[in-house]
Order: structure tokens, then C-alpha cells, then sequence
């Protein structure tokens, strides 16, 4: 059940998002599918029993999933965006990939001499304030302004020098407009000011498990209580 | 018969090449270098070549867009992409409310709505610096800054009220051929959030009082340019969400060789 609801809410989601794709669907073909799930995935045009199990095959409305997907992601989610990433894995995520787990974001570039070391001890900090078995619910997330120079293979780098290599932390590649629409989702500003160095407003954003913006922690060094409390109110 | 196939052909080339460089409703601008009031540390920019709308959107270009892509209807926008006032002018998702013309140019929109109105042309937004170099020219140069009047003028026309609700079309075109680019209303551009307009660049910017401080303005590479100032200091106020009564857009395609 689970892989196959997920592709209809992937599929449908690639439907409704997508920026320029989102013309009316007029051919809604119904689609029929064994209950029990007897092979797999398999959909029929025609209504019918399955071959293996016998059962009446029931049909897939897009109209049902549709709701279920609208109510599973609440609009104001960053998880409506439909920008494609690639981790410091070199594996091609999007943002609704990052779900079910409460995110802590914050926007660097790896060549930066100056804010972003502060920057990642500031997102060390906060992860150090975690108890170690709530850390599976987490992620911490760190985009890149630069996506030109941050390639998977430098940020894996980065992410080894800077002991931020466990599984609770995510690096992220986007597209330069993928980048500036997420920077404005977050209402970080940023600038390239020479090839090298870019200028950028610091904020570490929590997002709950939905993608909602809960807490967002501006400026260098400062107090991050308020950011850990937010955090583990999310917490099971 | 076979020269005549080959005089066709001949034609048919010559009209095709014509015909590439203009897309219907924009001109060509040709790129330069320049230096705008917030350069980068070099303070000189180049902008390549790219096309522009003519017009700012228009209220009845946008009603189009909406009934072509439902979700930037007025009921179905979603949060995360614009606030409560999205298209308040509008009565409702495919009528302007009474006192608003189909030709004046639209507001309350985005800047996630702007965007998507570009990308679903094949357009994008302009960036600063391409707005910046077209809006520089007057009627009859391509960079009018150090004129006294264009300045005096400019400034007039951001004094005058409700300017969002005339027509677009009605003030001069520039050299370039572009109309409305001051006058009428605020334009998003695609990376309006690289106004980081503060003493301190590294320092964040979301409080009103850093936007017009003083240190911010002896940054600026040209002091009398006060319009272009403002338009910055606009720019570092937004959020990309917001829907604004005076900010609008038009779009522009680059130059595929």
C-alpha cells in the first residue's frame, strides 16, 4: 500500500505544482487496481476481478487522492515547491523528500570565510542541545547560495571537514532559481558580490514535519534557546 | 521552376531571419556595461542582451494566465507563495472589482505569481541590473542619470497618487522603445532580494530602520540618483509573498544564439 500511495501523491503532486504543466487535465482516465495488491503496482483500464486473488478490482480516482494530497501537504509548506536538489550524496531530491521529520534549515556556501563558520558552529550548537535519541527525528539542513562552485563532491568535503557527516545532516545543490526561491520562501536576502564571496542574511529556520515555518533564529552567535525549545516541542 | 524554388527559399530565409530577433510585445535591448547604483564590489555590471515587454502585465493579460493555470487563481493561490491582499483588487477569481480597467497594469500580485506569469511565457523576470539599465534612459538617451530633469521628472511621478490605476501606454515611450518603466507603478524583479541595504552587509535586514539609514546611502555609488535609491530601498523591504496596491511586473526573455 504505502510505495503505491506515495506514487500516486508523487505523481499527482509533479501534476498540481509544477509550475507551467498545471493546465486542466481533461483525459482522466479511471484506473483499476487489485485491493489486495496482488501484483504490485499493476492498474487495469477495465473494471474486473485480479487474476490472483479473484477480488473485484477497485478503481483509482484521481479525485479522492487528489483531496488526501492537498490535505496532506498544508499550504503554506515548503514542501509545495517543486525546485530539484542533489545532496552531498549526489542522490536528486526534492524538498517533500525531507518530510515526516522536523528540519532545521539554514542557507551557506562553502567558500565563505567569514558569517557561515559561525554560521555551522551556530547550527552545531543546537544540534549538541538535542538528546541523542531523538536525533532520527531530525534533520538539519544546509542549502547552498552558490550552487555553481557547491557541487555534491565539495560539499560532501565541506560536511566531512566540518564533522557534519552523520546522517542527521543534509547538504543541498539546487538550481540558481531554485536557490533565490527558496532564499525568498525563507525571506533570506543574498547577493554574489565578487566570483568568490557573496554577501547573505543569516537565519536558521525550524520547519515541523510538514514543512511548516515554526521558528527562524536571525543574526550570528546569538541566544539559541528560544530555537532549541521550538525544536524539541516538535519532538516525540 | 527550379530557379523559382530558389527564389522562394531566398525569401522565405530572408522573412525568417527578420522575423527571430523581435518577439511580439518586446524589444531588443542591447547589453553594456554600467554602473547602477548598487553595483557589485566593482561597481561596474554588465548586462547581456535580452528582450523586454513593452507594457507592464495588464489586469486582463493576468485574468488570461489565471484561467489558463487555476492555481494562481485568486481562491486557489497558496500561502506559501502570497498573502491575504493577492489580487484584492478583484472581485473575484475572473472579474476586477468595478473601479478597476482591464488595462491598467496588474498589482497585488506575488513575486512567486510574477514569476510563474514569466516562466509559463517562456519569459522570466528581470534581474536588477537589466531593470535598472533599461530604466535609465529617457526618450531620447539610453542613460539620462545625470540630467537634472530626469530625476526632477521621476521623482514627480512617484509623488503623484494612484498612478496604478491609469492605463498603461499614456507617458512617452524611452529610446529603447519600453513604456511605463516609471510612472505607473513598482516593478518585481527576479533577484530583489539581493538588496541587502545596510552599514553592515553581513548584518540582516528585515527592520525598516536599517533601510533608510545613512550609512546605507554613502554606500550608493551616485547620491543624487534619490529615485533609483528608492527603488532599492523597496526592493530591500519586500518579501517575496507580498501583494502590494503600487508594485506590479513585465518580463523578459534572453537572446538564444
Amino acid at each position: 500500500m504505502k510505495p503505491l500511495k506515495l506514487n500516486i501523491i508523487l505523481v499527482l503532486l509533479a501534476l498540481t505544482f509544477s509550475a507551467c504543466n498545471s493546465k486542466k487535465n481533461n483525459q482522466e482516465t479511471v484506473l483499476y487496481q487489485c485491493p489486495m495488491h496482488c501484483e504490485s503496482d499493476k492498474t487495469y483500464t477495465d473494471a474486473g476481478h485480479c487474476p490472483i486473488c479473484k477480488m473485484d478490482l477497485q478503481s483509482l480516482e484521481p479525485s479522492t487522492s487528489k483531496t488526501e494530497n492537498t490535505h496532506s501537504i498544508p499550504e503554506e509548506s515548503i514542501f509545495n515547491l517543486t525546485s530539484d536538489w542533489n545532496t552531498e550524496e549526489g542522490e536528486q531530491i526534492q524538498l517533500r523528500d525531507l518530510k515526516g521529520k522536523t528540519l532545521v534549515m539554514v542557507m551557506i556556501y562553502t567558500s565563505c570565510k567569514a558569517a557561515c563558520p559561525r554560521l555551522v558552529a551556530d547550527m552545531h550548537n543546537i544540534e549538541a542541545k538535542i538528546p541523542d535519541d531523538k536525533m532520527d527525528q531530525l534533520n538539519f539542513a544546509l542549502i547552498s547560495i552558490d550552487p555553481e562552485t557547491d557541487t555534491p563532491e565539495r560539499l560532501k568535503a565541506f560536511a566531512i571537514e566540518n564533522y557534519m557527516d552523520e546522517p542527521q545532516w543534509t547538504f543541498l545543490q539546487g538550481t540558481e532559481s531554485g536557490v533565490r526561491e527558496f532564499a525568498n520562501v525563507l525571506a533570506v536576502k543574498y547577493k554574489q558580490i565578487s566570483p568568490i564571496d557573496f554577501s547573505h542574511s543569516n537565519i536558521i529556520s525550524v520547519f515541523n514535519s510538514q514543512g511548516e515555518l515554526i521558528h527562524q533564529q536571525e543574526g550570528l552567535g546569538v541566544d539559541n534557546k528560544e530555537t532549541v525549545a521550538s525544536i524539541l516541542k516538535q519532538l516525540k | 521552376m527550379k530557379h523559382r524554388t530558389f527564389y522562394v527559399l531566398t525569401i522565405a530565409l530572408l522573412f525568417h531571419t527578420l522575423g527571430f530577433s523581435q518577439t511580439e510585445g518586446m524589444v531588443f535591448i542591447k547589453g553594456n556595461r554600467y554602473i547602477p547604483l548598487y553595483g557589485r564590489d566593482s561597481t561596474v555590471v554588465e548586462v547581456k542582451d535580452f528582450e523586454m515587454d513593452i507594457f507592464p502585465v495588464t489586469n486582463s493579460q493576468f485574468l488570461e494566465f489565471v484561467k489558463q493555470y487555476p492555481k494562481w487563481q485568486k481562491s486557489n493561490a497558496l500561502k506559501l507563495f502570497t498573502d491575504k491582499s493577492y489580487l484584492s483588487n478583484w472581485e473575484n477569481d475572473f472579474e476586477l472589482k468595478s473601479s478597476e480597467k482591464p488595462d491598467s497594469p496588474v498589482t497585488y500580485v506575488s513575486w512567486f505569481a510574477a514569476k510563474a506569469y514569466c516562466e509559463c511565457q517562456g519569459k522570466r523576470l528581470p534581474t536588477v541590473d537589466e531593470w535598472e539599465y533599461v530604466a535609465m534612459a529617457d526618450e531620447n538617451t539610453r542613460d539620462a542619470r545625470i540630467k537634472p530633469d530626469y530625476n526632477k521628472q521621476i521623482l514627480a511621478w512617484y509623488e503623484a497618487p494612484r498612478t496604478n490605476e491609469n492605463s498603461i501606454g499614456q507617458l512617452p515611450k524611452n529610446i529603447w522603445g519600453i513604456y511605463d518603466l516609471h510612472g505607473l507603478v513598482w516593478e518585481w524583479t527576479l533577484d530583489f532580494n539581493s538588496v541587502l541595504i545596510t552599514g553592515e552587509s553581513r548584518k540582516d535586514v528585515d527592520k525598516d530602520s536599517n533601510l533608510f539609514c545613512g550609512s546605507a546611502a554613502v554606500n550608493a555609488t551616485d547620491l543624487m540618483n534619490y529615485a533609483a535609491f528608492m527603488r532599492y530601498a523597496i526592493r530591500g523591504s519586500l518579501k517575496a509573498k507580498y501583494s502590494i496596491k503600487n508594485l506590479g511586473f513585465r518580463c523578459v526573455k534572453d537572446i538564444n544564439k
